[in-house]
């Protein structure tokens, strides 16, 4: 071993992709972009206030909205991948090879899946809860502020790690779920594989971590009187994707250690060799993987209950059968991985009984359509933003659920296994559900969060062009699957097809615009924010205890402790003339912020970075750090302040003037 | 249901005094959960072993391998460590500071004990060529056993932690929350080492 | 089946239909228009399940739509019918459970019939919907083995083997046996039946029969590395006479494949051309399953004999000789051999043909760069 490999490991100059345009270029314009960010903070003087406000925040509305800025900026990433494999589909006919070769379009869906379900979808959801929870059940913060803060930033660390991949070496070629024996050291002998295991590491801890801390939040810091089955529905989805997060992401956890140790230290878990088993790692993998989309899916159904309710004007209609099939969904969701794997030859028993458990789940989520739809029932249904997206959702995810129930009939799967038929399904349930209900989620808390409202004209733009673009998207890809197309293809030679995939490609283009008009929204919203102010804290009429606070709400969330008497706390408030106490305010105990998560996530970020490139002397320093670290910031026992009464006072009474120049 | 609540009296929306919730409310949940969150690793774990431990790739099993008196003495050990553990959340509770620090003391010197046995067991096993690269079996056998001692180092290096801090601060109620928590992950650990003397060891030699 | 469209979407649908339709002519939905039977009967699968759901869609989507319209804010007519507390009826609330239960009863029921009757490793008991199998004839026995990125057709009781081309005659029921060398495939024939993987170390096993006399593709359906795109066969089903003079045909051109032949075909390689084999050596396909095809290596059977015994002492724990089978690089297309052309088997018939084009494999430069 030589000196530079004892110190750089196995980074070398040639690590660097000098010899791919494409990425040099991507490269070069993200270092000028981020030198002119680094530059405009500095010159704004914005250092600062960055890390003493945010940062090292411990405000859980200051990290949910982090959250939602990390899950935007990756959502954009992997939808440029998306875009890349579109294209490339599009371009790869007639003996053409298309655009990219084997080396990157391998790394191009394998990140592409990667980040939109880690690193878009999970801090998309985690910071929804993050925000909406402690205010819909009346609490100050999350039960264990500095964790928060912690999670965060590990999760962001294995996003920078992903995005490292970029210009550092290369990322996984495997596919999103790394299967060996191709996942392993010997036909995955780069980088690839390395990066992936420590980005999701990294992040998993965080994971965990958060959902830890929002169970306990639920379960410890509910205000007086609302008992469980008073919860906003929102909150009860909550609750059960945390418990299913921390029910499962160990396992990923165990899983990746199992195939690291692989890599790393030579044992034989999934390898061919020495008596390993690879059928092992697809059995963990998707015993995490299955309650893994159950974790997505579960809080944005809570979305599409509060949203349905709130613009129909009524209550949710079957409470109690919600919440129900809410708890259903997150048990049955552990009875059914392996109809992901019908097609590696277990018995008819086994793959019939998995088929018929993935079955009986379409029950509660179908009782749940139900209850949705009479909710609308006999109400007045205003046609707002979060509305439209909830009935947009309604009409593509029941397309999504029935594809979904005919890939769990076995024999049906053998044919349409790993075909673009399913990549059709997931995409159709995933941005039918999951993505639909984020922008529902989105265009209905922005006002809590920011204090204006978002532009309509823009969102509807956004909102039509995802439609059309979904469809022409992903209809094509459920009848090229019909036609015997698989996934992860590169070429074609079967010139019939192309049309198919130029309809696909033009959808990605027309989702592109809707992409693109969602962020030409948000920045007309903060350009035109004085006309779309609201001061009311409530502008949608809202039935939830989040909407009897001010927008945004102050770093205290509420003056005094509500008490709760229904589930629909704020709107049985609004009835029974609730007057907003206007005196006798005290001190606050609130956390105090920390700058030890930033810096132990850091070290995580640098550790896994280090074991990547096998530069052991800076793994086992960073990891000695970040248990040094750990160990000193328990020694700080200070950890909490009183917002003097006088502050309280002073924000109150600002909220007053407001509310009263609004009812003058 | 609710519409005819409007009739009736008035009802208080706010409690008029800010609720004590006191420090560390949230702890022992929270930290209950972890553990669970990280019994589900070891079961992943145990799973791993019930799967691949019959796999030898042609080399030794467990019969041919285990030193069953050495693991006894390494299992007595630990149960001992968690009785004197226990014996240092009793004189906790007491507010007997020194004693506290002693049956610490005495738990760390246990739980050094069964690191140095379970050491000199991984030493003496891959000097003998049984080495977790060696099968499937022995890759799941020192995963599963080495997380535990992973567990058992980290406790440790939590315990002085500890110590150090009671020495500084005093059994004040952070300090005793902490000695609490890391009283779970000690038993906690016993428990998993239960399961590993059974499952592991003693059906392994005893099959 | 075809495309999923809702009520709401017609608009975009009529706007498309000139585009669709243009393309629909001339495809072929193989996996909707099959020629093997068992892929017939999934297909059929496929249909009735559709149908099944589509008795709780459509109702459900369409009165998404019309509660959507009829409740809408601006409309007068439905304001009487505004009730903002009501919340439960305990009579929808059974229907709405009991409804999506009744069809998954049914649809499960199905599964339960179809995944038996339709179960890769059971042998057929019908050559199509009019023929029972008929017990004295014995299944076509095919050995498939995944190489990186091509597939070896071993047919044991005719001494043949090919590559990249698969022949079976109609109506005979065909047993495949499937392993693979090195890392997951998975073996798809869409005209003939369902997939199933391809593992190493494993054999999984695929009972089908063709019915018609067609050409189609077959191909891995699960990635499987850089040549994976590539790693496509062209599949024959032939009648009685057209498959003897096939057979005729690969026995009058083909080489030897023995195990030093096998190994070098199971190099890395792409878009590798057609060959064909006129003798096999016997046991090659349980030495690919049992992971022992070079010299030297111990096989799977003999491990696990050991594995049964408890162990094979403390001294076995210095023996690894012969127990590695993944080896560093074995996923790369090999440098030096690439540039001479070299593809598969250099005395087959198939591979004079040109070599074909590499533009695509910095991938496995990259690798290289990395050791």
């Amino acid at each position: 071993m030589t000196t530079t490999q004892m110190i750089f490991g196995r980074l070398t100059w040639d690590a660097f992709p000098w010899h791919e345009p494409i990425v040099v270029a991507t490269f070069v314009a993200v270092v000028l972009g981020g030198a002119a960010v680094v530059a405009a903070l500095t010159y704004f003087r914005l250092w600062g206030y960055l890390w003493k406000e945010w940062f090292t925040s411990v405000d859980h509305k200051k990290i949910g909205i982090m959250y939602m800025v990390l899950g935007l900026i990756m959502f954009l990433r992997g939808f440029a991948d998306a875009v890349m494999m579109r294209l490339q589909q599009a371009l790869a006919f007639n003996g053409s090879e298309g655009y990219l070769n084997a080396h990157h379009y391998d790394q191009v869906f394998t990140a592409h899946g990667v980040i939109m379900i880690f690193f878009v979808a999970m801090p998309f959801i985690t910071g929804l809860m993050n925000y909406i929870v402690p205010l819909q059940i009346g609490a100050r913060d999350v039960s264990f502020p500095f964790l928060n803060n912690f999670s965060f930033w590990m999760t962001t660390g294995g996003a920078v790690l992903v995005m490292c991949s970029l210009f550092l070496g290369e990322f996984a070629q495997t596919g999103w779920l790394a299967y060996p024996p191709l996942s392993g050291i010997a036909y995955s002998p780069a980088t690839g594989v390395d990066y992936y295991i420590w980005a999701l590491q990294v992040a998993g801890v965080g994971t965990t971590l958060s959902g830890i801390n929002l169970i306990a939040t639920i379960v410890k810091m509910r205000a007086p009187g609302m008992s469980l089955m008073k919860m906003p529905v929102f909150t009860w989805t909550s609750l059960c994707a945390n418990i299913l997060i921390v029910a499962s992401f160990p396992i990923l956890t165990a899983t990746l250690v199992l195939l690291s140790l692989d890599r790393y230290a030579g044992t034989a878990f999934f390898t061919n060799d020495f008596g390993g088993n690879p059928m092992m790692y697809v059995n963990l993998i998707w015993i995490w993987g299955h309650p893994e989309v159950y974790i997505l899916i579960l809080p944005l159904f809570g979305v599409f209950s509060e949203v349905t309710s709130t613009f129909s004007g009524k209550r949710l209609f079957g409470y109690t059968s919600m919440v129900y099939a809410t708890c259903c969904i997150m048990v049955l969701s552990y009875l059914v991985w392996l109809h992901h794997f019908f097609t590696m030859g277990s018995g008819a028993s086994v793959n019939s009984f998995f088929g018929i458990t993935t079955m009986i789940i379409s029950i509660p989520t179908g009782a749940k359509l139900f209850n949705w739809l009479f909710t609308m029932y006999r109400g007045k249904i205003r046609f707002e933003l979060p509305m439209m997206w909830t009935v947009a959702f309604m009409l593509t995810f029941t397309v999504g659920g029935m594809t979904g129930v005919l890939l769990a009939v076995p024999p049906a799967d053998f044919v349409l296994h790993n075909s673009l038929f399913l990549i059709a399904h997931f995409h159709n349930v995933i941005i039918g559900g999951v993505l639909f209900g984020l922008f529902a989620a989105i265009n209905y808390w922005w006002p809590k969060a920011f204090g204006f409202k978002l532009n309509v004209f823009w969102g509807k733009v956004s909102f039509w062009c995802w439609q059309v673009g979904f469809w022409l998207a992903f209809a094509p890809l459920y009848i090229l699957g019909l036609m015997g197309v698989t996934r992860r293809m590169r070429v074609f030679d079967d010139p019939s097809i192309h049309i198919w995939f130029i309809i696909a490609a033009i959808g990605a283009a027309i989702i592109a615009a809707g992409i693109g008009a969602m962020l030409v929204q948000f920045a007309v919203s903060i350009w035109k924010r004085e006309e779309l102010k609201d001061v009311s804290g409530d502008p949608w009429n809202g039935r939830t205890l989040e909407w009897a606070t001010s927008s945004p709400p102050p770093e205290y969330n509420f003056a005094f402790t509500p008490v709760v008497y229904d589930t629909d706390t704020w709107a049985d408030m609004k009835r029974n003339n609730y007057q907003r106490p206007l005196s006798g305010y005290q001190p606050i105990h609130m956390p105090s912020s920390t700058g030890a998560g930033v810096i132990l996530a850091g070290l995580a970020t640098l550790c896994g970075f280090a074991l990547i490139w096998y530069i052991w002397w800076l793994a086992g320093l960073s990891f000695v750090g970040i248990v040094a670290v750990a160990i000193g910031h328990t020694f700080n026992y200070k950890r909490d302040f009183h917002i003097p009464q006088d502050v309280v006072t002073r924000t109150e009474e600002e909220r007053t003037r407001t509310l009263a120049a609004l009812g003058a | 249901m609710s519409s005819t609540t409007a009739t009736m009296e008035p009802r208080a929306y706010h409690l008029p005094e800010e609720p004590h919730l006191h420090e560390g409310h949230s702890t022992n949940l929270g930290f209950w959960m972890y553990l669970m969150s990280d019994c589900l690793i070891f079961a992943i774990l145990f799973a791993t072993y019930a799967v691949l431990g019959g796999s030898y790739a042609g080399g030794p099993g467990p019969k041919d391998l285990f030193d069953l008196p050495l693991v006894a003495l390494n299992t007595a050990m630990l149960l001992f460590s968690s009785i004197t553990y226990g014996f240092a959340m009793l004189a906790m509770e007491k507010n007997r500071t020194s004693a506290t620090q002693g049956w610490l003391f005495v738990t760390l010197l246990f739980g050094g004990a069964f690191l140095f046995i379970e050491l000199y067991e991984f030493h003496h096993l891959i000097l003998e060529g049984a080495g977790p690269w060696r099968s499937a079996f022995l890759s799941s056998f020192f995963t599963l056993v080495g997380t535990h001692g992973l567990h058992v180092t980290f406790g440790s290096i939590w315990l002085v932690t500890l110590m150090v801090q009671v020495a500084k601060k005093g059994l004040i109620p952070a300090n005793k929350r902490r000695l609490m928590c890391l009283s779970m992950f000690w038993h906690f650990l016993d428990v998993i080492w239960i399961g590993v003397f059974t499952f592991v060891y003693l059906m392994g030699v005893l099959r | 089946m075809s495309h999923p469209s809702s009520p709401l979407r017609t608009r975009i649908f009529r706007w498309s239909a000139p585009i669709l339709a243009a393309p629909l002519a001339g495809c072929n939905w193989v996996v909707m228009n099959p020629s093997g039977d068992i892929a017939v009967q999934q297909r059929d699968l496929i249909l009735i399940s559709t149908a099944l759901m589509l008795l709780i869609v459509i109702p459900v989507m369409a009165m998404v739509v019309w509660f959507a319209w009829r409740y809408r804010a601006a409309n007068k007519a439905a304001e009487q019918d505004y009730d903002p507390d009501w919340d439960h009826s305990t009579k929808l609330e059974l229907l709405i459970w009991s409804a999506p239960l009744l069809i998954i009863i049914c649809l499960g029921a199905l599964t339960w019939v179809s995944t038996h009757k339709l179960d890769p490793y059971r042998p057929l008991d019908r050559i199509d919907a009019r023929t029972a199998v008929d017990p004295r004839v014995k299944p076509l026995a095919v050995q498939v083995v995944a190489l990186d990125w091509k597939w070896l057709f071993i047919y044991p009781d005719l001494g043949i083997a090919t590559v990249n081309e698969l022949a079976v005659p109609t109506n005979v029921p065909v047993r495949f046996d499937i392993t693979a060398s090195t890392v997951m495939n998975s073996f798809y024939i869409p005209e003939l039946a369902g997939q199933i993987y391809a593992m190493p170390g494993m054999k999984t096993q695929l009972h089908a029969v063709a019915n018609k006399p067609v050409g189609g593709v077959g191909f891995s359906a699960n990635y499987s590395g850089a040549g994976f795109t590539h790693m496509r066969f062209g599949y024959k089903a032939m009648d009685k006479a057209g498959f003897d003079a096939w057979v005729a045909k690969v026995k009058a051109d083909g080489a030897d494949l023995d195990r030093a032949h096998y190994l070098t075909l199971a190099k890395p390689s792409e878009k590798a051309p057609v060959a064909y084999y006129s003798a096999v050596e016997p046991r090659l396909f349980d030495a690919v399953v049992n992971l022992c095809p070079r010299p030297g290596q111990r096989c799977m059977g003999e491990l696990m004999h050991v594995n049964m015994m408890g162990g094979a002492g403390k001294e076995s724990a210095r023996e690894t000789q012969g127990l590695k089978y993944d080896f560093p690089d074995s996923h790369v297309i090999d440098q030096a051999e690439r540039n001479e052309g070299v593809q598969t088997a250099p005395d087959a018939p198939g591979a004079t043909e040109t070599p074909p084009d590499h533009s695509s494999h910095s991938g496995a430069d990259a690798h290289a760069q990395h050791r």
